[in-house]
């Protein structure tokens, strides 16, 4: 028997549903990430999962980002399509991201400080956003990316949107 | 809910805590030894374990009681309530452990039938360890999809410690940093399941400048998946302070029904996982949620939750690691549900 692997992709999804018996589908906060990434702007940091503090973001990525960077390590995904993501060790790291900050803060303008180098991410693919590092996106045609992170100014919180209702 | 949880939390803490455990002989006519923990006792026979304690006795068949044990010693204890059934299962405190029958089955526990016993989890670990060293027999792996493994069935035949023994995989970073937990290759053991075929096993184009070897890093996320050798073991890939991204591969049944005490997320990263959800407290059914590539879905702290896939299927199971959650829950601090609007 020779079997298929069913992924998802901006383009072609299949979404589930919470089917409740005696229950309240909000209490499961339930989305899918190509829907919300479809759905956003470009590079817009769309929370589909939080604990305390803790989000995972999806954003569509589409051209180049901003830089963004963080105090604390970010990891990023593509759940589909090609991005790169290229690193600057800031020369001043807390003069962008406030030691006491937490998540993704965006850059005024262009980094300074000594590129670090990049890594081009394929579907499935796993990367680290180190932390202290400011980092872009590039990609030449859309890509579906989820971002391990903390709340933080970037984060887009837009439930009642994104979510099952009823 | 809320209330009667406290008051369950209240009662648990004030159990005494028991120190017995024993390891009995072996049975002339099955050859597998008999257990008991405080005033549970376990046996098995050709197809079954048996659990009795005082106020009655329950019968598991015994593969299910086996991948279930299995969980419940590969993460010590885990998050929460590890139900073995609808009758038989843990709680973890984090350094004690309630071994319980019939306290989150309404049936027993309002007819006054149920037990639990507090237990340091340093005594009780070592008994479940034993049990599955003795009831495991070769050829049987309690970690593998059923059509990826012998059966358990009949009477002693031998051993299987390599597959009972497996190290849970934790990173400590991410996957693959020099010093940090290995990727997973042909060459080291982990080639691709069977049915993951058609997946891309590219890896990133990474390009750090001199200097940045350490910190300009990707790798396969997906590929690293499909080599894994195990079912339902969630294996820790990526740390952002607690938030742990903790993916497996799910093929067959969750071999338990997981009662978190903290909200608990899952993303489908592949095919189709479904998901019965019951009440955590009473075992009443509550929703079934149906999961496909991408879907997002947060399992409440109230629930208990069992995952169903027919094709081998990537899940990111996502877990807020702090040790506070618990107790701010109990003490109506922190949210059953993560996010409300
Ligand atoms: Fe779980």
């Amino acid at each position: 028997m020779e079997y298929t692997t069913r992924l998802g992709s901006l383009a072609d999804y299949d979404k589930g549903k919470v089917i409740p018996i005696d229950d309240d589908p909000k209490n499961y906060v339930f989305s899918n990430i190509f829907e919300v990434a479809s759905q956003s702007a470009p590079y817009e940091r769309v929370a589909v999962a939080k604990n305390f503090e803790y989000v995972i973001e999806v954003a569509r990525a589409e051209g180049s980002s901003d830089w963004y960077s963080a105090t604390h390590d970010e990891f990023v995904l593509s759940m589909d399509g090609v991005v790169e993501v290229q690193f600057v060790k800031l020369d001043d790291p807390a003069a962008v991201a406030p030691p006491e900050s937490q998540g993704a803060v965006k850059l005024a303008g262009e980094p300074a400080g000594r590129k670090m180098g990049r890594v081009v991410l394929s579907r499935g693919h796993q990367g680290l956003l180190p932390r202290g590092a400011a980092y872009r996106f590039i990609a030449h045609a859309p890509a579906c990316l989820m971002i391990q992170t903390v709340e933080g100014p970037e984060t887009v919180q837009k439930w009642a949107e994104i979510c099952q209702n009823s | 809910m809320a209330m009667s949880e406290t008051a369950h939390q209240a009662a648990a803490s004030n159990l005494p805590l028991v120190m017995r455990t024993e390891i009995g002989a072996i049975d002339n006519v099955t050859g597998y030894r008999t257990f008991s923990a405080g005033s549970f006792s376990f046996a098995r026979d050709e197809y079954f374990a048996r659990i009795t304690w005082p106020e009655g006795t329950h019968t598991m068949p015994v593969d299910a009681f086996l991948r279930a044990m299995m969980r419940d010693v590969a993460w010590g204890f885990f998050y929460g309530t590890v139900n073995f059934d609808d009758v038989i299962g843990t709680v973890n405190h984090y350094g004690e452990v309630t071994l319980f029958a019939g306290r989150y089955n309404d049936a027993y526990h309002n007819a006054g039938r149920d037990r639990e016993e507090r237990f340091p989890s340093e005594v009780l670990m070592p008994l479940f360890k034993a049990i599955m060293s003795d009831w495991t027999n070769q050829g049987f792996d309690p970690f593998a999809a059923p059509m990826e493994t012998g059966a358990p069935w009949g009477s002693k035949n031998g051993h299987n410690e390599s597959a009972i023994t497996r190290t849970r995989v934790s990173a400590k970073r991410i996957v693959g940093l020099p010093g940090d937990t290995p990727l997973r290759t042909d060459a080291n053991g982990f080639p691709v399941n069977r049915m993951f075929p058609d997946l891309d096993q590219s890896t990133p184009i990474v390009e750090p400048e001199p200097g940045f070897e350490g910190e300009v890093w990707a790798y396969n996320l997906f590929d690293y998946l499909s080599r894994s050798d195990v079912t339902w073991n969630p294996s820790v890939c990526s740390v952002v302070g607690e938030s742990l991204f903790c993916p497996t591969t799910e093929e067959f049944a969750l071999p338990i029904d997981h009662g978190n005490d903290r909200c608990e997320w899952f993303i489908t990263l592949s095919d189709e996982i479904d998901w019965d959800i019951k009440d955590k407290e009473t075992g009443k059914p509550r929703a079934k949620v149906i999961t496909r590539a991408g879907d997002v879905s947060c399992m409440p702290a109230d629930i208990r939750h069992k995952g169903y896939a027919k094709k081998r299927a990537m899940l990111l199971v996502w877990e807020n690691g702090s040790p506070i959650i618990p107790e701010l829950i109990l003490k109506g601090e922190a949210p059953i549900v993560s996010v409300t609007w």
